[in-house]
């Protein structure tokens, strides 16, 4: 990776506010991304972090603040926007549809049409079943509603729809929340091979385990603020769970606004 | 599908399953859907029931003979049409309660249009005058059902309450055009999309069009199969898909034999023969009705709503809005601007349906249309058509509309008075929609 690529940052939000009647979910916050990173952004529930980067993925119209891509200011007013900058987000829920299979959900809003304007589905299964088979070798369920699936070959649907459209910047939320261990993996080395891609990956969660090992940055977030900022490789588990917990910032990172005031 | 106790799915879609039942594998293998045979149980179930009850009480089994099934087909038309656009309102998890009402004030639009306006324009009887008139009445049906959509997609307002205070307001306004009079009669062309023995194409015609759908069942049938030989999907049995084109030819070779033992009456064909200084031999003319206008009306749009439905990227997004309204908007669907385009298509329908309905009764009446919400709902729901939205067929809305018209045929026909029929009615949608809820707890 080049030296300017690293100077400018995939993502850059900066200041971002929301608010939701009269409670600020989220507080003059700012994170940043660069190409092939992992930043954890972690929270208790209720911390924001989800918040956040709903208003990154077009889902919630920001009160305050900017969103840079690439370095220019973007305006992202709903997810089609996001898409269009190259940004896929995989939702905690899943937001898959559940009465349609899971080819029809890979291409949803995007299908390929044939020539004369009708819907391509033979092309999109077969697309499905190529992506699906580097992704989870053991999805064969093509053709049933996605309703019928279970968590991890859900979710497995969720990450393909993300990826199969060259995504720069993916956002993860709670990834794993719905897999068993051996699920759990796969995504893991799903996310190190995008990383190599040069993808930036926000992956988020209340829980540190989930993320310490895979982020190369964590944001702690504490009541809609950012408590602080910290390179895995410089700071503990323990450390970062008293930024979780307490707000306690330890030397090795870098407070923000949220950071707990020392007397 | 097997589970393996580590929660890895096995694919076992070829492997033989051993304790399956003989009907289970049959309907797996053909690929029938079985609440499609279940349908068409009912459906025969209702036929004969009534059949053999006028046999037995009144003398006389009226049911099962051309005469009544001609005329069910061509009753079913309007309803048949408005069901398949309820199909796709109620699949995005909305009602539309407003269809009748929209009905009647598209057949009073109509009717000012062909009967008051053109004719000064383009004097009686202009072969233009139902051409004009059809547009206007569709352009007017897709205008209401655009401004529903609107008021349902951009302003928030529940369907349930627009369409309610639709069911009012273009009742009131059909009323306020034609001060509550009854325009008729309608112009003679027009009059042709209502059926009638001048409103059918005949025996060659039928027997044409007959071929025609047997071609296309066909026709499907190989392109299908080759398809999936392209992309090396699993296929249907050979056996099956020749049980497929058999059974399906034969039903659309029933039909044309059916609607062509259905002769004018002596009546009619005098005047005809008239007309057309021809002299009637002795054992009298025997000219058959074949299909009638308003038949073939339903048959093509429920074939173009399929398309709709499955083909396109229109259909695929009411489907997913159903399924996972949220998801479908993270997914980057303009979900607004699709549910006002199916409120307009429903609309759209409604102005077909006008057309058949004053067509098949020569006037534009203020009351056209009455109750039809009820039906249409219905026929839908009968169909297989969830309330809790995403699931549905158009081709179950038609056979739900043929199942609520044969009731109502039915009970007229063995002489059970109104009161009753309402009754009937009323309690055959409470029960369609249990048996559809114990189906889909089933089959989960």
């Amino acid at each position: 990776m080049s030296d300017i690529q690293k100077d400018t940052p995939l993502i850059e939000m900066r200041d971002i506010s929301i608010a939701f009647g009269g409670v600020k979910a989220v507080d003059r916050a700012s994170v940043d991304l660069f190409p092939g990173e992992v930043v954890g952004l972690l929270g208790h529930n209720g911390a924001g972090k989800s918040t956040l980067i709903k208003i990154l993925s077009g889902a919630y119209k920001r009160d305050g603040g900017q969103i840079l891509v690439n370095g220019e200011e973007v305006t992202i007013n709903n997810p089609r926007d996001a898409k269009a900058l190259g940004i896929e987000t995989i939702y905690q829920t899943l937001a898959v549809a559940d009465n349609v299979d899971a080819a029809a959900n890979l291409y949803l809003g995007r299908e390929l049409q044939t020539a004369w304007g009708t819907l391509d589905d033979v092309a999109m299964e077969a697309e499905a079943r190529k992506v699906m088979g580097r992704l989870n070798p053991n999805f064969k369920r093509f053709k049933e509603p996605v309703k019928s699936l279970s968590g991890g070959q859900r979710q497995s649907v969720a990450i393909a729809r993300a990826i199969l459209f060259n995504a720069r910047i993916l956002i993860m939320d709670e990834p794993t929340a719905a897999l068993g261990p051996q699920e759990t993996t796969q995504v893991a080395d799903l996310i190190k091979q995008l990383k190599k891609d040069g993808i930036g990956i926000f992956l988020i969660s209340h829980d540190i385990h989930d993320v310490f090992d895979l982020a190369d940055r964590v944001v702690v977030m504490k009541n809609g603020q950012v408590v602080g900022y910290a390179r895995t490789d410089e700071v503990t588990k323990d450390e970062v769970l008293g930024m979780i917990i307490m707000g306690k910032v330890p030397p090795a990172a870098i407070p923000g606004p949220g950071a707990l005031q020392t007397v | 599908m097997t589970t393996s106790s580590n929660g890895v799915i096995t694919p076992a879609k070829e492997q033989r399953r051993p304790n399956e039942s003989f009907v289970a594998r049959f309907l797996r293998q053909t690929e029938i859907d079985s609440r499609l045979l279940g349908m068409i149980g009912a459906l025969l179930l209702i036929w004969i029931g009534f059949h053999v009850y006028g046999a037995l009480a009144n003398g006389f089994g009226a049911f099962l003979t051309a005469r009544n099934l001609w005329n069910l087909t061509v009753q079913t038309a309007s309803i048949g049409v408005m069901a398949t656009g309820m199909v796709m309102v109620i699949v995005m998890r909305h009602i539309d309660l407003s269809v009748g009402s929209i009905l009647g004030f598209c057949a009073m639009i109509m009717g000012i249009t062909q009967v008051r306006i053109l004719p000064e324009y383009l004097g009686l009887g202009s072969p233009a005058i139902w051409v004009i008139t059809v547009f206007i009445g569709l352009l007017a049906g897709a205008a209401i059902g655009a401004l529903q959509g609107y008021l349902i997609a951009y302003l928030q307002i529940p369907a349930f309450i627009v369409t309610l205070g639709g069911l009012l307001v273009w009742r009131g306004s059909a009323y306020m055009v034609a001060r509550g009079e009854t325009i008729s009669p309608v112009d003679s062309t027009f009059a042709l999309i209502g059926g009638g023995p001048y409103g059918a194409i005949g025996a060659t015609g039928s027997w044409i069009v007959g071929i025609i759908a047997c071609i296309g069942i066909v026709i499907m049938l190989i392109s299908s199969r080759r398809q999936r030989q392209r992309f090396a999907f699993p296929q249907r049995p050979i056996w099956a898909e020749f049980l497929l084109a058999v059974v399906g030819c034969a039903l659309v070779i029933g039909f044309v034999l059916m609607v062509n033992s259905y002769p004018w009456p002596v009546g009619i064909v005098r005047q005809y023969a008239a007309a057309n200084n021809m002299t009637i031999p002795d054992g009298g003319l025997y000219i058959a009705h074949g299909f009638a206008i308003p038949v073939l009306i339903l048959i093509g749009v429920g074939i173009a709503m399929t398309f709709l439905a499955t083909r396109t990227r229109f259909g695929r997004y009411v489907f997913a809005i159903g399924g996972n309204p949220e998801a479908a908007e993270l997914a980057g669907i303009n979900t607004r601007w699709v549910t006002l385009k199916v409120f307009s298509l429903m609309g759209l329908l409604c102005g077909l349906s006008a057309a058949i309905s004053s067509a098949r009764l020569n006037s534009a009446t203020n009351s056209l249309g009455t109750l039809d919400e009820l039906y249409v709902i219905a026929s839908a729901v009968i169909g297989g058509t969830s309330l809790g939205g995403g699931i549905g067929t158009i081709y179950g809305a038609i056979l739900g509309a043929l199942v609520m018209q044969s009731l109502q045929t039915g009970m007229v026909l063995v002489g059970f008075d109104s009161a009753i029929q309402q009754m009937v009615v009323g309690a055959v949608l409470v029960v369609a929609v249990w048996l559809d809820t114990v189906y889909r707890q089933r089959t989960k």
